[in-house]
């Protein structure tokens, strides 16, 4: 089912008596479309879950409109709306087991859809089966593991078959090795079913590696909506590009000069803009070891890491300690007098202007 | 690991040897007591060991009297104040804004001493040379004759002291079972209401296991506090209980050993030995009950 979201907003009251408020969610408008795993990304506090609160009913607009599908839901109970919701925290009844964690939605079924016992432990089984806990139905949660854990709340959300599933933050008391086992069961899961989901994190990996779509959000406003690729190669302001990738985007202080983009005395590239000043990002895969290279800084160290290395560099415009730059392990490290020149790839370097973050496209002329 | 336990053992000694000394001690003596045959406290003497006291205590009318209120009080007040308490907490903690004033009317029993709350109930239920008592008046506004509370039939007595024994337990339950709803996670409502539970439903399935140890040990507490009633029924009928059917177990001991017809520690120490078996056997088969019920 397609879940349309129309200029939502939600504001929270302040506690202070000065009355002021906090706009969690500021003008969310987008659709996600049939059967799409859509990932909502931001920092800690953009206003993610109460998005997806917004969605599963749970919290009402303060305005804007929600459809399911043709229907407009804004202002039916979440127990009405039939959408699976699985907690950043994973909410299992502590006193039920997991068989009848599982079944506890299908309790709630009336009138023709209402199932006997043998029917709803047939339908549990089913969905222990899609997440393959089939084999701990009677243990209590706290027998289970965080990732046992998450998947009976996965096979909760899951056994009534509802058109819409809502994961927030499901990954993120896992280790790092679950985590990426989980994220890609979560993809099978949703492929095999065809459920809308929306997937709620901070974490970009988890985002990048399996939703179709992503938006990443920045204290309540949408900055940026795509295919994680798109928004990866083409962030349309500072935020997007530093807030994607791993390890992060290289910011420098730097300046546009008669169609050059510099960084400090060093013109890096030409660039077709009026002259201002702009922060340059450089993605840690844009550089290229080159003794002719336009960029140069103090090396610090090397850190191999597989098919890949590490180089770590010091440049005064840059913003923070040290730039990391990402090359192929068996590129020769030519250090020259302590300093060491690198050429860049130009599609992984991006300017920014200084005062609202924004990208600067260059002028084709 | 040995040295470890005697340390902790160390660290005990002080609070055991209070504990023997105020508490094992006594227990002891009680039952020593129990078992000594026509003691005489003027010579401190007695003539022989047996079970006679125990077969005094239990053909006493009076004992049986106060066997049967107690029993009365206690499967009466227990469950029904519970419940009640239960209700409540609910209605206070869907209520928001009330919840401050509800407080403070619960509490006010709380604060009050027993013997004020007992003038209370005095001015609601005990007939004056004006009036009958506010509950009497209401009573007429339907049509009902006025009943005697305090001196009438043994009924209208024991309505009285279930009712005043219920107030005086509420607020304390309230404020447990308050602070145990409060406890309960919001995420499992939230889960719930997701999956399309209804309320009550979700009260059943999710609200009462969760808090299901806490009302368990307000029931077993419940039962054990019941079981040792005695100053509500003073503050309502005065100290001469046995004539006004209404006397309680702990009334009973009190009045062998200190009351008009009292001096006869021997036999108060058997009733004392009776209540405690009772008492005991209860507890014993409400912890069965709960382990059975309660799931973690
Ligand atoms: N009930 C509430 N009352 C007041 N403010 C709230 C309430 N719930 C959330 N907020 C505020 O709304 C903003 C967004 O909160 P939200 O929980 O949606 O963040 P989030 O993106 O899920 O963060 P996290 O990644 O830490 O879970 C925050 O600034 C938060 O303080
Ligand atoms: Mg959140």
């Amino acid at each position: 089912m397609q879940i349309r979201l129309e200029h939502l907003f939600k504001k929270f009251k302040s506690r202070d008596l000065k009355g002021g408020e906090t706009i969690a969610v500021n003008d969310f408008d987008y659709t996600v479309k049939d059967g799409r795993l859509l990932g909502l990304l931001g920092p800690s506090g953009c206003g993610k879950s109460t998005t997806l609160n917004l969605i599963s009913g749970l919290l009402t607009p303060t305005s804007g409109r929600i459809y399911f599908g043709d229907n407009d839901v804004t202002e039916l109970a979440p127990e009405h709306r039939g959408v699976g919701l699985v907690f950043q925290n994973y909410a299992l009844y502590p006193h039920l087991n997991v068989r009848e964690n599982i079944m506890f939605p299908l309790g709630n079924l009336k009138g023709d859809a209402k199932l006997n016992k043998k029917e709803m432990a047939q339908r549990a089984l089913k969905a222990a089966e899609l997440v393959q806990i089939e084999n701990l139905l009677d243990r209590k949660p706290n027998e289970l593991s965080g990732g046992q854990q998450q998947r009976v709340a996965i096979a909760r959300a899951l056994v009534k078959m509802p058109a819409v599933l809502l994961l927030d933050e499901p990954l993120s008391n896992l280790d790092a090795r679950l985590r990426l086992k989980t994220r890609e069961e979560i993809r099978r899961i949703q492929k095999a079913t065809g459920i809308t989901t929306i997937f709620v994190t901070h974490d970009q990996d988890e985002a990048m590696s399996i939703c179709d779509d992503i938006v990443v959000m920045n204290e309540g406003f949408i900055m940026q909506i795509g295919k994680p690729q798109e928004v990866y190669d083409a962030p349309t302001s500072l935020f997007v590009a530093k807030f994607l990738g791993n390890p992060p985007i290289n910011v420098f202080k730097g300046r546009i000069l008669n169609k050059e983009v510099y960084i400090g005395q060093d013109a890096i590239m030409p660039f077709e803009a009026f002259d201002q000043e702009v922060y340059v990002g450089i993605r840690p895969e844009g550089f290229i070891i080159d003794k002719e290279g336009p960029i140069h800084g103090e090396f610090v160290r090397e850190e191999v890491m597989g098919k890949d290395k590490s180089v770590i560099f010091r440049h005064q415009d840059f913003e923070g300690e040290n730039v990391r730059a990402i090359v192929p392990s068996e590129a020769a490290v030519e250090v020259v007098d302590d300093h060491i020149n690198f050429a860049l790839k130009k599609r992984k370097v991006f300017v920014f202007a200084k005062e609202s973050g924004k990208i600067i496209n260059p002028e084709r002329s | 690991m040995e040295k470890r336990n005697n340390k902790a053992w160390l660290y005990l000694l002080p609070a055991l040897a209070f504990l023997v000394v105020f508490l094992v001690y006594p227990l002891i003596d009680v039952f020593v007591y129990s078992l000594e045959e026509g003691y005489n406290s003027a010579s401190q003497s007695y003539y022989g060991i047996g079970l006679y006291n125990f077969s005094y205590v239990l053909h006493d009318p009076y004992f049986i009297q106060a066997l049967k209120n107690t029993f009365i009080l206690v499967f009466i007040t227990v469950p029904l104040s519970t419940i009640l308490a239960l209700l409540i907490s609910l209605a206070l903690s869907s209520i928001k804004k009330l919840k401050e004033a509800f407080e403070t009317i619960y509490f006010l029993p709380y604060v009050t001493n027993t013997l004020a709350v007992g003038l209370v109930f005095m001015i609601l239920f005990k007939p004056t040379a004006y009036s009958n008592g506010l509950i009497n008046m209401l009573l007429s506004l339907f049509g009902m004759g006025p009943i005697d509370f305090i001196d009438g039939p043994y009924w209208a007595k024991m309505l009285v002291l279930c009712i005043y024994t219920i107030w005086v337990v509420l607020p304390f339950k309230i404020l447990v079972l308050t602070g145990a709803l409060a406890s309960v996670n919001r995420e499992y409502y939230d889960a719930a209401r997701v999956d399309g539970t209804g309320k009550i439903r979700t009260f059943f399935k999710i609200t009462l296991p969760l808090i299901s140890p806490i009302l368990f040990y307000l029931v077993i507490t419940g039962f054990i506090g019941a079981f040792k009633a005695y100053s509500d029924a003073v503050a309502l009928f005065g100290t001469n209980l046995n004539v006004a059917e209404m006397n309680t177990l702990v009334g009973y001991i009190y009045d062998m050993l200190y009351g008009a017809s009292g001096g006869y520690p021997s036999y108060a120490s058997a009733a004392a030995v009776i209540l405690f078996a009772i008492v005991l056997t209860i507890t014993c088969i409400n912890l069965l009950i709960s382990r059975k019920h309660v799931h973690y």
